[in-house]
């Protein structure tokens, strides 16, 4: 977290109090306008908007496109980039046309394979994971350098993000070393998988507490507020690396279904109240798939709404 | 060694259904260790296709034979003296041996007659999998052993992604996990520091990315 | 035991049905046979262990082809039994005669007919 970016996130983060992130999944059009419709329903509640970048692989409009217009608007956007549709020169050139426009946020993925999309019979890229998309944005930020070599002066003033899941295998040793992988290649945040194991969560944040990690990089814990049982169980059996306890789906299923929403939010909110307390948490990022609407709720139940006014 | 696997019966037959003088050449090398392209399976392959042309009313010659290795001119050569008798060849041999078939007998049509797959390894009798991918610049010593740019989906060089659950890979539970492969074998070995260190991004001139390729031998060649 | 069935099957003894190959399958229908059984010991019983499995295997292919190619899978068929089970060997070639008899001579021997 040493170097300092324009970032308005950054700025929340070392600011002492809880920083909120949240998301917005960009149309399956050349719709512009959905994107700024959504970002205003949620500007108000968090410090920072992700768009994601053809999430699961499905085709959408892309992640970079929408940040710039959120960005035109006023917002904080994290420009998310996989690595699975672009080679390092396609990955350093969208990083520079990002930062021409003033966007300090990236969260760096390696992305999800293409099976899971709309377009299984294309080719895939992974020229580099995420860790070395994390090691790349640093050498353009600090040393103003491309990876072919290319020195420049307008650099790219990035907060460098990426994604953990304590929830994958093998295990959580691994997690973390993963964790720590990343933090040597220069992460400063990170937001996790959406958690519904508290148990596995704790655990893993008392590894990366014991190691000091939690002072080299700031966590995000990742909340995904259910909608309803089929969403609970589609989760649990069909999304990998998501570990969704059979307590919760009892617990969503366990009222009738004109109730299962809320239901779903309350646990969204009881989750969030119990990890403000925990050691190493920093904030949240809400991930509320096409349920944009339910973050100012939440924000405001788990006590963090108005947003703290920071100054500069 | 080259794993491939028989093309469709069907299409096949819809190659070469207009040809009426067919030699099907099987190659003795890679194609016979996975029991797709040998002798043996030629055989069976113009008998299928004598069936087919006889209860199709359609008089053709259907022929077989085997190769000692269909990659290397001076066993090709071994057709010299008859192919002139064909009007088409199907050759059972992996992609290498087809393209240098046709390359010696440029005048003749050569069909393909097996998908040719990966390089791989028997685990058993009829199971093969993936195990390289030649990238042209080997890292198994860093690996304990285990490939990740053959065995990991997204030939991560700094792995599991997110999507490693319960030792398989996210593309399918038949797949496992390379890097959780890579992770036992280095514990195991007593390596697991190898872990923290971020890996630089791949040279990947040396694989197919950089064109295609070339060895030249000049110890070898005279 | 002297029972009667029809007249129509030429026996070829082997070892183990786990020698019998595909081409070997494939061959007698080049040369006209209407149909082909392969009788192997019951399953869990062959002397050579997996023998018949593997023949179970190899008629399931065979069958694939030949129904690629015009001939009809249905024309081969495989069955178990032990060589106590006289009673039952009468038996099966009893049905294979009578679905071979409904399924007509094979397309490649008719058309070999016609060409000679």
């Amino acid at each position: 977290m040493s170097v300092q970016t324009p970032s308005k996130l950054q700025k929340m983060i070392q600011s002492g109090n809880f920083a909120i992130t949240s998301e917005v999944g960009p149309p399956r059009s050349a719709d512009g306008v959905i994107i700024e419709e959504k970002g205003r329903l949620i500007q108000d509640y968090v410090d920072a908007i992700n768009v994601t970048d053809n999430q699961t692989s499905v085709c959408r409009l892309c992640s970079l496109a929408a940040v710039i217009r959120l960005k035109l608007m006023g917002l904080e956007p994290v420009l998310q980039m996989t690595t699975r549709d672009r080679n390092r020169i396609a990955l350093q050139s969208d990083v520079l046309g990002a930062a021409s426009f003033g966007i300090h946020n990236i969260l760096c993925l390696t992305g999800d394979h293409q099976h899971f999309g709309d377009h299984p019979k294309a080719v895939n890229v992974f020229d580099l994971d995420s860790i070395q998309l994390i090691q790349t944005v640093k050498i353009m930020r600090d040393e103003g350098r491309l990876l072919g070599g290319h020195e420049f002066h307008v650099k790219p003033e990035m907060f460098i993000g990426a994604a953990a899941n304590p929830f994958a295998g093998p295990n959580l040793e691994i997690r973390v070393a993963r964790l720590a992988k990343k933090v040597n290649a220069g992460v400063q945040f990170i937001q996790t998988q959406c958690i519904y194991n508290m148990d596995t969560f704790r655990e893993f944040m008392k590894m990366v507490v014991d190691r000091g990690m939690h002072e080299k990089v700031a966590i995000l814990a990742g909340i995904t507020p259910m909608k309803n049982v089929g969403m609970a169980r589609y989760m649990q059996k069909r999304v990998p690396g998501i570990d969704v306890p059979e307590e919760v789906v009892k617990r969503i299923g366990g009222v009738p279904k004109e109730k299962q929403a809320d239901e779903g939010i309350n646990l969204a909110v009881e989750q969030m109240e119990e990890l403000k307390g925990m050691e190493g948490v920093r904030g949240f990022h809400i991930m509320a798939i096409e349920w944009e609407e339910k973050v100012p709720e939440i924000v405001q139940r788990v006590g963090l709404y108005p947003r703290p006014k920071l100054d500069g | 060694m080259i794993k491939a696997v028989g093309k469709p019966l069907e299409e096949v037959i819809g190659m070469v259904e207009n040809f009426r003088k067919i030699l099907v050449a099987g190659c003795d090398g890679c194609v016979t260790v996975c029991e797709a392209g040998g002798l043996k399976e030629a055989k069976t392959l113009a008998s299928a296709l004598r069936l087919y042309f006889t209860q199709a009313g359609k008089a053709a010659q259907v022929d077989e034979t085997s190769l000692t290795r269909q990659c290397e001119p001076e066993y090709l050569a071994q057709l010299r003296d008859n192919i002139d008798g064909y009007d088409a060849v199907v050759s059972m041999a992996c992609g290498c041996g087809v393209q240098f078939l046709a390359e010696m007998y440029d005048k003749k049509i050569v069909f393909p007659g097996v998908d040719t797959c990966f390089m791989g390894v028997n685990e058993e009798r009829g199971l093969f999998t993936e195990r390289c991918q030649a990238c042209g610049r080997c890292i198994l010593a860093e690996t304990g052993g285990i490939c990740p740019i053959a065995r990991c989906s997204k030939r991560m060089l700094n792995g599991p992604c997110g999507g490693s659950e319960k030792g398989k890979c996210e593309v399918s539970s038949e797949i496992p996990c390379g890097w959780e492969l890579i992770y036992q074998r280095l514990k195991t070995l007593g390596q697991l520091d190898r872990f923290e260190n971020p890996v630089e991004p791949k040279d990947w001139t040396t694989s197919r990315d950089g064109g295609v390729r070339k060895i030249v031998r000049e110890d070898l060649r005279i | 035991m002297r029972l009667q069935y029809p007249p129509t099957v030429r026996i070829i003894e082997v070892p183990c049905t786990g020698k019998v190959d595909i081409n070997h399958l494939l061959l007698a229908f080049e040369q006209g046979a209407d149909g082909v059984m392969v009788v192997g010991c019951l399953e869990g019983d062959c002397h050579y262990r997996v023998g018949n499995l593997h023949a179970k295997k190899r008629v399931k292919r065979t069958k694939e082809i030949l129904d690629k190619v015009g001939v009809g899978g249905e024309r081969l068929a495989m069955f178990n039994l032990s060589s106590a089970m006289g009673g039952r060997f009468a038996e099966i070639v009893q049905e294979m005669t009578q679905k071979i008899l409904e399924l007509g001579p094979s397309p490649v021997r008719m058309a070999m007919g016609k060409a000679a």
